[in-house]
């Protein structure tokens, strides 16, 4: 697969392979800590730094107070001076308290210092709904972030790609905000042993079929490939792309599958306008891969309103297996 | 206000002197006041420059404010590190900037700071400690932290020093960076210059105490209240402070009560306060000829020395603008150039 020599390896968990990831690059580059609320002792809210203060002591595994524009400022002001600090924020709705320092300061600082300084911060999101939690607490606003020049924005599916890109990220000069969906924490893949990145900005082709393209961010490239195998027995050969970066977006990958199967479907959690899948449809809609389209670009988003507290409503918001299913088979065989 | 700058000075005997002149040779001490020419005739320049087209945007001036930005980094090195606020322009000289560089900036030209991307707001000189200018208020609060815990981690001694005005007192950021500073006991110094207006708003208006550092007490740190028009007094708060830093005792919050002669920017009418009051600060309490006449009666410098460095100050902001003048501009096709570090 990508860079490095990857030994063996064993099933782990996507909350596991961060953790690997982080502890990895603790044990490489004294300059890389880890900060945010509760990631000591207490392991996190979702137990991704788990027992890493134990190994590392609270000087490296600090706790925050409950202040996410502080605490995001803090991990500037840190990148900036020669640390290579990796914040959690406990939600990533809560990047709503932080977007002055993601947005004005992180972002921008580099340009407007005209080259003088860099960035090399990581900030981790939990994001995404499914988990009960409701409308401030299930948010995937990855394409706010993905709207900013400046920052990285990442998004892996899957555990093996989880600690691959978060090293990469922690490698990268610049500041790399990383979505990680809450119901993926617990899936569990191949993961090598020891040190490998992944690269940031570039798609991978999870499935080759030759009748539509779908592209989907995070969680959804798993409910893709559920629906690919569903319409493989109807004869539908759908090639799944997981994007795996929102910005920089690696057109390319996606344009060269377009050209080849000449339907595109996007499939994300985020809701639907003004999302990732507008961006994917106006990007082709520019390339040379319009004119290869057969039918119109189908978008699959979340619904326009809050993630709701009811399981059925929740569930009912964002794209679920069987209405993959049913738009990809209305979009490769022209019933729309 | 209670800011109680007056001309001239009460005499004394050597031992009660002001704090300056017992800690800093002579030669320091007139390097602080070429410092303050430096800014107050940088500032009539760009100002100036402003006026003529020559310089775009907006600018936010510290005509006024010289012995606060002077006073502060009088005792800092290089490796010590700022983070400044919009009206910059005094921190960024005082921590020993190039005026040059500085007006090649302001004119959006290469050889500029931030190489013509950043303008006044964003104005930095890295290699003299100063990690910028701010357009937010209050953005390079929990930054400043952040690199005051770069401090700590490396253990590198450096003490960091947080320059923010009275409005960015009001901001949660303030809040949120003092609390972390205090609770990890960081080797940074937290600067409010207070001169009295947030734009237009008065501090009375916006602030519930009496002062902003009455608010040190909530974090738990020491909240000092200097004439921000008096450099000896900001130099010697800003020393315990430092020396409270560097023994790792933690932050200081020191409030140094200025008043800013110009507007909040260009857009300002001026309709918020009275002629009479800018009229009093200008003529009773301004920071330049209040150190100049210490400066004299202490024997550090006398009449003709005081020409000579005015002098050689003007030479070096008309070469400054010079300079900027015949830079280049940046080309277009680097438009994106500095987005993100190019990378092998």
């Amino acid at each position: 697969m990508d860079a490095q020599v990857e030994t063996a390896t064993r099933e782990l968990s996507y909350a596991q392979a961060i953790q690997e990831a982080m502890a990895i690059a603790m044990e490489r580059d004294e300059r890389v800590f880890l900060m945010g609320e509760d990631i000591g002792v207490y392991g996190g809210a979702f137990q991704v730094t788990g027992d890493l203060v134990e190994r590392f002591g609270p000087e490296r595994v600090m706790d925050t107070p409950i202040s996410e524009l502080g605490g995001a400022g803090v991990a500037v002001g840190a990148a900036v001076t020669g640390m290579r600090p990796i914040f959690e924020f406990q939600f990533s709705d809560f990047a709503t308290l932080a977007m002055e320092q993601i947005v004005n300061q992180a972002a921008k600082m580099r340009y407007m210092l005209g080259g003088a300084v860099s960035v090399p911060g990581v900030m981790r999101f939990p994001a995404g709904s499914g988990t009960g939690a409701a409308a401030q607490h299930s948010q995937s606003l990855e394409a706010w972030l993905g709207h900013v020049p400046g920052l990285k924005v990442i998004q892996p599916a899957t555990p093996h790609d989880a600690k691959g890109m978060l090293l990469a990220a922690i490698e990268d000069p610049d500041p790399v905000m990383i979505y990680e969906h809450k119901i993926l924490y617990k899936m569990k893949g191949e993961v090598p042993e020891g040190y490998y990145t992944v690269p940031i900005g570039k798609a991978e082709v999870r499935r080759e079929g030759a009748d539509l393209t779908i592209v989907a961010t995070s969680i959804m490239v798993h409910k893709a490939l559920d629906a690919a195998k569903q319409l493989a027995e109807e004869g539908i050969d759908v090639e799944v792309i997981d994007l795996r970066t929102v910005r920089p977006m690696d057109r390319q990958t996606i344009i060269e599958s377009v050209c080849k199967t000449s339907r595109l479907m996007c499939v994300y959690e985020g809701v639907k306008t003004l999302g990732v899948g507008a961006e994917i449809s106006a990007m082709i809609a520019e390339s040379e891969a319009f004119d290869y389209l057969d039918a119109p670009v189908v978008r699959l988003g979340g619904a326009e309103t809050p993630i709701p507290y009811n399981p059925e409503l929740e569930k009912a918001t964002v794209p679920q297996v069987d209405g993959i299913v049913k738009a990809a088979r209305d979009l490769a065989t022209g019933a729309r | 206000m209670s800011a109680t700058a007056k001309k001239g000075v009460k005499k004394s005997d050597g031992a009660n002197q002001p704090f300056i002149y017992r800690q800093y040779d002579q030669e320091k001490l007139r390097d602080a006041l070429r410092k303050m020419y430096l800014i107050r005739q940088f500032e009539e320049g760009a100002e100036e420059s402003y006026m003529r087209g020559l310089i775009h945007g907006t600018m936010h001036l510290s005509i006024g404010q010289e012995a606060s930005a002077v006073g502060i980094c009088l005792g800092l090195s290089d490796e010590d590190q700022i983070t400044s606020t919009h009206r910059g322009h005094g921190h960024c000289i005082a921590k020993g900037a190039d005026v040059s560089r500085m007006f090649a900036e302001f004119f959006g030209k290469t050889t500029g700071y931030c190489r013509g991307r950043g303008g006044s707001m964003h104005i930095a000189d890295v290699s003299t400690g100063n990690l910028g200018a701010n357009g937010i208020v209050g953005g390079g609060l929990p930054i400043a932290v952040g690199a005051a815990l770069t401090a700590k981690k490396m253990k590198t001694d450096n003490v960091v020093v947080c320059f923010f005005g009275d409005g960015a007192n009001n901001e949660g950021a303030f809040h949120e960076a003092l609390n972390m500073a205090a609770i990890w006991k960081l080797p940074v110094v937290f600067v409010c210059e207070n001169n009295g207006y947030g734009m237009s708003t008065s501090v009375a208006r916006a602030t519930a105490v009496p002062n902003i550092a009455d608010r040190a007490s909530a974090y738990a740190m020491p909240g000092v209240i200097v004439d921000g028009n008096v450099v000896s007094d900001v130099a010697e708060a800003m020393h315990e402070a430092t020396e409270r830093a560097r023994n790792g005792e933690g932050p200081t919050l020191i409030e140094c009560k200025t008043y800013r002669y110009r507007g909040h920017s260009k857009s300002d009418r001026n309709r918020y306060r009275t002629k009479e009051e800018i009229e009093e600060w200008m003529t009773e309490r301004d920071p330049i000829e209040a150190f100049e006449a210490e400066l004299v009666e202490f024997g550090v410098i006398d009449t003709a020395g005081i020409e000579e460095i005015r002098e050689s100050v003007r030479k070096e902001i008309e070469a400054g603008i010079e300079f900027a003048k015949e830079s280049p501009m940046p080309e277009v096709a680097n438009l994106e150039k500095y987005v993100y570090t190019e990378q092998a």
